[in-house]
């Protein structure tokens, strides 16, 4: 559902575009997709990890196994909260030894959430490489982060939310918005 | 203070139940990686304090807490200033002052959990009181049925042997028939407590009668320290009424498990051929220990972030 007051930043078809795009220049900077995997930031990041690897398929003719994490147990707010946030399974069922990890996250947005999940990562195997992918960069980093793959960079208020919305449960189309909320998004 | 807290599993919700067993599986996933430690409870100090023996209890404690990076201090009562007298409100008072943020209490007087839990800021995790409640022993019960059966309602689970002075029961009882499924108890006369229907369980005199078409069948210990020889005349009698042995197994459900809190008294309540059997489960019950202690610890530490006293 579509808050009143929200801007629509990337549509249906600019996502669609933007990942066809990160395909590419994922595939030309590993010269293929050789020893790469897809690991999704839970929840945001998972169904953009599953969509790159339909595109990484197109490009190279073969499927690179997806993961994902859950960064609750490695987050640096515990008990600033009110509750202890639900913690979700991490499934990365392949080794990463050896291996660059596509780490694939919706937003960018303070950097903590990937600090997080490299900090996770590290803890299933010694991985190669770690490259970081996000549709959307709103800026407001709060730790030394960049982003290696952009779908499209933002200007947001700090205060402001971002959503990614794909397969949304209101049955509209794939979007990103921007609103204004009285508690910062993550 | 009871979000605070794990005292018992009587004034648990449902939903509340629930959300330890399923905390309880991701923790479980994190003890079988190679690197078995989350950095989740860095710089929180859990003390586990215990008035009464115990190895698997608090090992797993220790351990689900090491596991989170948290401080574990194990204090016994044996070689503590307990052993000169001081009082419990005492004892607690000073490791408060140490400023932990869990105890993980186990006392021989039901109870004193919720008399500690009154006088202290940190979170307190009941760990076993009396005759009272076993909290985490249950929650790792319906987590191990819950992961060998899929679903606990509508299963038939026997609870066999001193019903009467067993926290393992009392707390089984509560969770188990909260969460749906059917309960039945067995057990000399002298070990049900009269009225132990009122908590929605049917009380059996005969076990093979009580283990008929059972999909679990839990087995007590006879807690030898507890009572004076009157509730029974001989250990071999009573195993021969009440032991769980291969015959009487094979009135359960034929892909029924076998559980056991520990620790079992072989050729007693339970025969070695069923404990190392292929339906025993008991080995699991220690491994869901760690991952539900874990949850605990997680859960009740997370949330004690916003109480004014920490």
């Amino acid at each position: 559902m579509e808050a009143p007051n929200a801007r629509i930043v990337m549509n249906a078809d600019e996502i669609a575009r933007a990942l066809r795009r990160i395909a590419g220049e994922v595939t030309e900077r590993n010269r293929g997709a050789d020893g790469l995997c897809l690991v999704g930031v839970r929840k945001g990041g998972v169904p953009l990890a599953y969509r790159l690897r339909v595109l990484l398929r197109e490009l190279e003719g073969r499927d690179v196994p997806v993961g994902t994490v859950d960064i609750n147990l490695y987050r640096d707010d515990l008990g600033t909260s009110l509750a202890a946030p639900v913690v979700g399974r991490s499934d990365i069922h392949f080794e990463l030894e050896g291996r660059v990890v596509l780490l694939v996250d919706d937003v960018l947005f303070t950097g903590r959430t990937v600090r997080a999940a490299i900090d996770a990562l590290m803890d299933y195997g010694r991985p190669k490489a770690v490259q970081l992918c996000a549709l959307i960069d709103r800026g407001h980093r709060e730790l030394p982060i960049a982003a290696d793959y952009i779908g499209r960079a933002v200007e947001t208020r700090r205060d402001e939310r971002v959503d990614v919305l794909l397969d949304a449960d209101d049955g509209g189309p794939d979007r990103a918005e921007v609103r204004a909320s009285a508690e910062a998004a993550r | 203070m009871s979000v605070r807290h794990l005292l018992d599993i009587e004034s648990l919700g449902t939903e509340r139940i629930v959300q330890f067993l399923d905390t309880a599986e991701v923790f479980f996933d994190v003890s079988r990686r190679k690197i078995r430690k989350v950095p989740t409870l860095r710089g929180k100090t859990v003390i586990n304090l215990f008035f009464e023996a115990s190895t698997r209890t608090r090992t797993s404690f220790e351990i689900a807490g090491k596991r989170l990076s948290a401080d574990v201090v194990n204090v016994s009562s044996s070689g503590s200033s307990v052993s000169k007298g001081e009082t419990l409100l005492d004892t607690v008072k000073n490791l408060e002052a140490m400023r932990p943020d869990v105890l993980v209490i186990r006392h021989s007087s039901s109870g004193a959990p919720h008399f500690i839990a009154k006088h202290s800021s940190a979170s307190v995790i009941n760990a076993g009181d009396g005759t009272h409640e076993h909290p985490t022993q249950a929650l790792l019960d319906a987590f191990t049925i819950r992961r060998a059966k899929g679903a606990i309602r509508g299963l038939i689970v026997t609870i066999a042997g001193d019903i009467t002075h067993s926290r393992v029961a009392r707390s089984n009882i509560h969770l188990l028939t909260r969460l749906g499924a059917t309960v039945r108890v067995c057990g000399p006369r002298t070990m049900v407590p009269h009225g132990i229907e009122q908590l929605g369980v049917s009380v059996f005199d005969d076990f093979s009668a009580a283990v008929e078409g059972a999909d679990v069948v839990m087995m007590l210990r006879i807690q030898r320290e507890r009572m004076g020889e009157v509730l029974f005349p001989t250990a071999r009698e009573y195993s021969r009424r009440f032991g769980l042995g291969r015959r009487v197994l094979s009135n359960a459900k034929p892909d029924a498990i076998v559980m056991h809190p520990g620790p079992m008294n072989r050729g007693v309540e339970i025969d070695p051929d069923v404990a190392d059997g292929p339906q025993s489960a008991i080995l699991d019950q220690v491994e869901a220990g760690v991952a539900v202690r874990m949850a605990t610890l997680y859960l009740l530490a997370g949330e004690a972030g916003q109480s004014p006293l920490s």
